[in-house]
């Protein structure tokens, strides 16, 4: 059934696809979730919507308040999406230096911007985001902190690709909020408790790490760290390379943190004789394309991909 | 062992402005015992109160989580790379 009452019963059920050229061996099969496939193009769509129902359920969420929340991008677009459908004003809190897809998004979708310093990434915007929320008129959905976010993955995420793939053995995603993680990985490990849930985080250089002291580093609260069995840096040349070799290989044109998450699939295949090993691919290509991500020239794209925020 | 340790920013000003810097030990422990001999005060808000990782530190061992490995008595080899790093979140 692909009929829906409006644009907000299309989130979800996205497909599973293999990838037969980017296995290194026969034995071991790398999948992609498509997440890209969904209304916005992001896998956000599915927590946009489970934090403002939860939001309208529990009370907290009326017309008179606008929404607020701290994002690099995506969860604001999704958020826009889901405000527009239901009526609801949208303030975003976006680093400055997030890509000017991201800003065109928002801006169609009618949402309101403040802008953090980019130097210090999402840290800064949730920040920024907690010292306005404490004007009752806005309600903050908090991706990070808000157990709607790690749900929407485990009835979700979670739950269709153990219906599509009920063999699953390792299942790769980036960590952003820490929901996927942990609300997959919660559906994952309960049909099949060896599954091997494992982290992709970015490396994003010195743009993002000046932060003034160590204590201004941030661990979302809902991440649940035993849901979690490995997890691994990634650099942006090594995210592009395999974002580019998506497209090159694959066919599949997708965003550069899922070529993070292509790049640790590819280290742990290496490590095991066989598997099936499902990537969680968060968004298309889209956004990046003004960094020039595809470029020709591979040392263009990797001097302007290094100095953006990809996450 | 001999290892390559590479500093968040905020550290290097303890190293004298070196993002890479060599150290020595058999655990990374024994790796931070090494760095904090060479450069005193950069340890100070790697470890906790209870000698074990600050909450807010990442530390990475060939780029992998130490966290999900033996934490701080994750064995080292030679020409590993530990790399120190802040907690940031996206999305």
């Amino acid at each position: 059934m692909t009929r829906y009452d409006d644009i907000l019963g299309a989130i979800g059920d996205t497909p599973l696809v293999g990838l037969p050229s980017l296995s290194p061996k026969s034995s071991v099969r790398l999948w992609a979730k498509l997440e890209g496939n969904n209304p916005t193009g992001s896998t956000k769509d599915r927590i946009a919507l489970a934090m403002v129902e939860a939001a309208e359920a529990s009370g907290e969420l009326t017309l008179e308040k606008t929404i607020l929340e701290p994002t690099s991008g995506n969860t604001g677009i999704s958020l826009a999406m889901v405000a527009r459908r239901k009526g609801y004003r949208l303030t975003v809190v976006l680093p400055d230096n997030a890509s000017q897809e991201r800003l065109g998004l928002l801006r169609l979708f009618g949402a309101d911007i403040v802008f953090s310093d980019g130097d210090k990434g999402t840290n800064g915007s949730i920040e920024v985001a907690r010292a306005l929320a404490s004007d009752e008129k806005y309600f903050m959905p908090f991706q990070y902190g808000n157990p709607a976010n790690p749900q929407a993955h485990e009835q979700g995420t979670g739950r269709e690709i153990v219906a599509d793939l009920p063999e699953v053995t390792h299942f790769v995603a980036g960590m952003g909020t820490g929901g996927t993680l942990t609300g997959a990985g919660r559906a994952l490990h309960a049909h099949d408790p060896s599954i091997q849930i494992v982290a992709a985080e970015p490396e994003l250089g010195d743009l993002v790490y000046g932060l003034r002291s160590l204590d201004e580093g941030f661990i979302p609260p809902i991440f649940d760290p035993s849901e979690v069995n490995r997890k691994f840096l990634v650099r942006s040349d090594d995210a592009l390379r395999a974002t580019r070799e998506l497209t090159s290989k694959e066919g599949i044109f997708a965003g550069i943190s899922s070529g993070a998450v292509i790049h640790v699939a590819q280290r742990i295949a290496a490590e095991v004789d066989d598997g099936n090993v499902v990537c969680l691919l968060a968004d298309g290509g889209w956004k990046y394309l003004s960094i020039e991500a595809w470029a020709e020239d591979v040392e263009t794209a990797e001097k302007k991909v290094s100095e953006s925020l990809w996450w | 062992m001999p290892v390559q340790v590479k500093l968040p920013t905020i550290l290097r000003k303890h190293a004298g402005g070196e993002p890479k810097v060599s150290a020595e030990g058999d655990t990374l422990r024994d790796v931070l015992g090494d760095l904090e001999s060479k450069y005193p005060g950069i340890t100070k808000n790697v470890l906790s109160e209870d000698g074990g990782l600050h909450r807010f530190i990442n530390v990475y061992l060939n780029d992998e989580d130490v966290r999900y490995l033996g934490s701080l008595e994750t064995e080292v080899g030679e020409g590993d790379t530990v790399s120190i790093l802040p907690a940031v979140a996206g999305g």
